[in-house]
């Protein structure tokens, strides 16, 4: 008799994935934050508009693939990229983190999201909104294989740019 | 106010200097705002945004709010968004299909062309009461030139058609990627503010002399992915082709550049990868088909950017972005940009248009954050404009002929057409 296995995942485990996510990014330990990457990983910010829209057919804000984000590393890592020279201070907090459905190895995850973020001469600005994302069971761990960021303004307006990884 | 010169414009010593007040002014805002936009034709919408009958998007035009919208019978109207009875907004949601606009107010109510439909208790009002003059207001003006639909607040302007001049000839260029010559908006919309004045961004969208500094990251980047970044071979030039800045009347004016930086239309880069490389060959044939050689390689293997004066810019360069902004405040600009493509355009070319949008453009993209910081930091800088008073712009004139997409000569068509309207002596 063979026991139906079902791959077990609790919300505390996919917590502390999402905070340590969190705490990379809030630090710019962007090669450290890559290594969650899965090989496929994606990474979208889609129009304020158009939150529910396809990036084939509609305009993102950020819509890249595995090869994309690692050029977007590059390019916010260098002195060079004005708009994050100095650096954006960034504090994420993460709440009301939900699972929203286990297929195989893979775990999609809803949370929401406030990202404070400062700099230079600037008044805070507050990034508010939905996380998604599916997660790739790693053994006792996860890869992130789409990491989708939902921004609840209507539109960017004062918030400006994307230009660090929100 | 006394008329004063906001430029000094010596063509003898060939220097050209910007009074950095205009930048800074919340009293030269205002008179922008009856001089300036107050009088030019002014750009709404594309005609693609409203397919069906009773398809609208409220919008603010000029720091007016509008609703853009296409009646029962096909017609395009531009109507203030505002009621004829106590001033309330009356159409409160961004985009849809409508066939009447009710004020939430007291219920009057207007049909999608504007018209006046519906007073609620209208047996109140005297007989001399007349609906029919109770239409939504209009702006003077309503014109269009190849789906480009342009709003002008001056009943006296000249028509839409005379008014673009020779920025007619760039819109052609940019819909004749289309074989049916129908380009169309894509979904999605970017908006964001700058904390810079308006006129920074006319710059901006235009200079192709801070391409090396303001956008090294970039530059690495489409290396990284392949692109040869050549040096310069020519004296004067600083990036890898040449490129001109060429008027076109009216104070439009535009780049016209050889292209290095791939287009989704029709030129390719390993960017796109390898398996772009057939439908890129075919849509190519298709241009030198439709169009013959010389205009197809104008199509693909050039690059523009075009401002229609004051403030529309079509940029047609890693992908198409149409792009306009308005002031609010004299140190801050709240932008709108959308993409463009051709309405046939197969999924595939759609991705591939829409991704190499991102590689440059919008405020995700790997380039316009960085010309947003370099906005900002101007504005910044321009606290000491009373110490500091004079923007340096002479950048070409010290040369006779061609003027290059790196030098100055396009802002300065700006300044002085800008300089000229707000009524100043040249």
């Amino acid at each position: 008799m063979t026991i139906a296995t079902r791959t077990v995942v609790t919300r505390q485990e996919v917590e502390d994935f999402l905070y340590h996510e969190a705490a990379l990014l809030d630090e710019w330990k962007l090669e450290e934050w890559q290594a969650l990457l899965a090989d496929d990983a994606t990474y979208y910010v889609p129009p304020n508009d158009q939150p529910e829209g396809d990036h084939r057919n509609t305009l993102f804000l950020v819509a890249d693939d595995r090869e994309r984000i690692r050029q977007r590393v590059i390019r916010i890592s260098d002195p060079n990229c004005h708009a994050e020279f100095p650096r954006s201070r960034t504090r994420r907090m993460i709440a009301n983190v939900r699972i929203v459905g286990v297929e195989g190895d893979l775990v999609t995850v809803m949370a929401n999201f406030v990202c404070y973020r400062f700099r230079r001469y600037e008044r805070v600005r507050e990034y508010v909104g939905e996380y998604r994302h599916i997660l790739l069971r790693a053994g006792d761990t996860f890869r992130i294989k789409e990491r989708r960021v939902l921004i609840d303004a209507h539109e960017l307006g004062s918030l400006g740019s994307v230009s660090f990884i929100l | 106010m006394s008329a004063r010169s906001y430029i000094v414009d010596d063509r003898e010593k060939k220097t050209f200097l910007l009074d950095r007040e205009v930048l800074v002014s919340d009293d030269i805002l205002r008179q922008e705002m009856s001089h300036i936009f107050g009088r030019c034709w002014i750009y709404v919408g594309h005609d693609s945004e409203l397919k069906k009958p009773g398809d609208f998007r409220s919008r603010k035009v000029a720091g007016r709010p509008v609703i853009f919208v296409r009646d029962q019978a096909g017609q395009v109207h531009c109507l203030f968004n505002t009621c004829r009875h106590r001033g309330a907004i009356v159409c409160t949601q961004r985009d849809g299909n409508a066939r009447r606009f009710m004020c939430i107010y007291h219920g009057w109510t207007y049909g999608n062309d504007g018209k006046l439909i519906r007073v609620p208790g209208d047996d109140a009002y005297a007989e001399s009461f007349d609906k029919s003059g109770f239409g939504l207001k209009r702006p003077a003006r309503f014109e269009q030139y190849r789906g480009f639909w342009f709003m002008s607040l001056n009943p006296n302007v000249e028509p839409l058609t005379d008014y673009l001049g020779h920025a007619k000839d760039y819109i052609d260029l940019v819909v004749d990627q289309s074989p049916s010559g129908a380009m169309e908006i894509i979904a999605g919309v970017q908006e964001y503010d700058v904390a810079a004045n308006w006129k920074l961004m006319v710059e901006n969208s235009v200079d192709d002399y801070h391409l090396p500094s303001t956008h090294s990251t970039w530059l690495n980047f489409m290396a990284n992915s392949g692109v040869k970044i050549e040096p310069p071979k020519e004296a004067g030039l600083v990036l890898p082709t040449k490129g001109l800045a060429i008027e076109l009347g009216n104070g439009h004016f535009t780049t016209d550049n050889v292209n290095f930086r791939g287009r989704p239309v029709a030129k390719w880069i390993p960017l796109y990868g390898e398996a772009a490389r057939p439908e890129m060959d075919e849509i190519r044939r298709e241009l030198v088909t439709r169009l013959g050689e010389e205009r197809a390689r104008r199509v693909a293997d050039t690059n523009r950017n075009l401002v229609i004066f004051p403030n529309l810019v079509i940029n047609d360069g890693s992908s198409v972005t149409v792009r306009t902004f308005y002031p609010e405040g004299a140190g801050k600009m709240h932008v709108t940009a959308w993409a463009l493509g051709p309405v046939e355009e197969s999924e595939s070319a759609r991705a591939r248009r829409l991704d190499a949008f991102l590689t440059f453009y919008g405020p995700g993209g790997f380039a316009t954050p960085d010309d947003v910081e370099a906005l900002e930091l101007v504005q910044q800088g321009l606290a000491n404009w009373h110490e500091d008073r004079w923007s340096e712009m002479s950048r070409g004139m010290g040369k006779e002929g061609e003027q290059l997409n790196s030098d100055e000569h396009h802002l300065r068509i700006f300044w002085r057409r800008w300089n000229e309207l707000m009524g100043a002596p040249a």
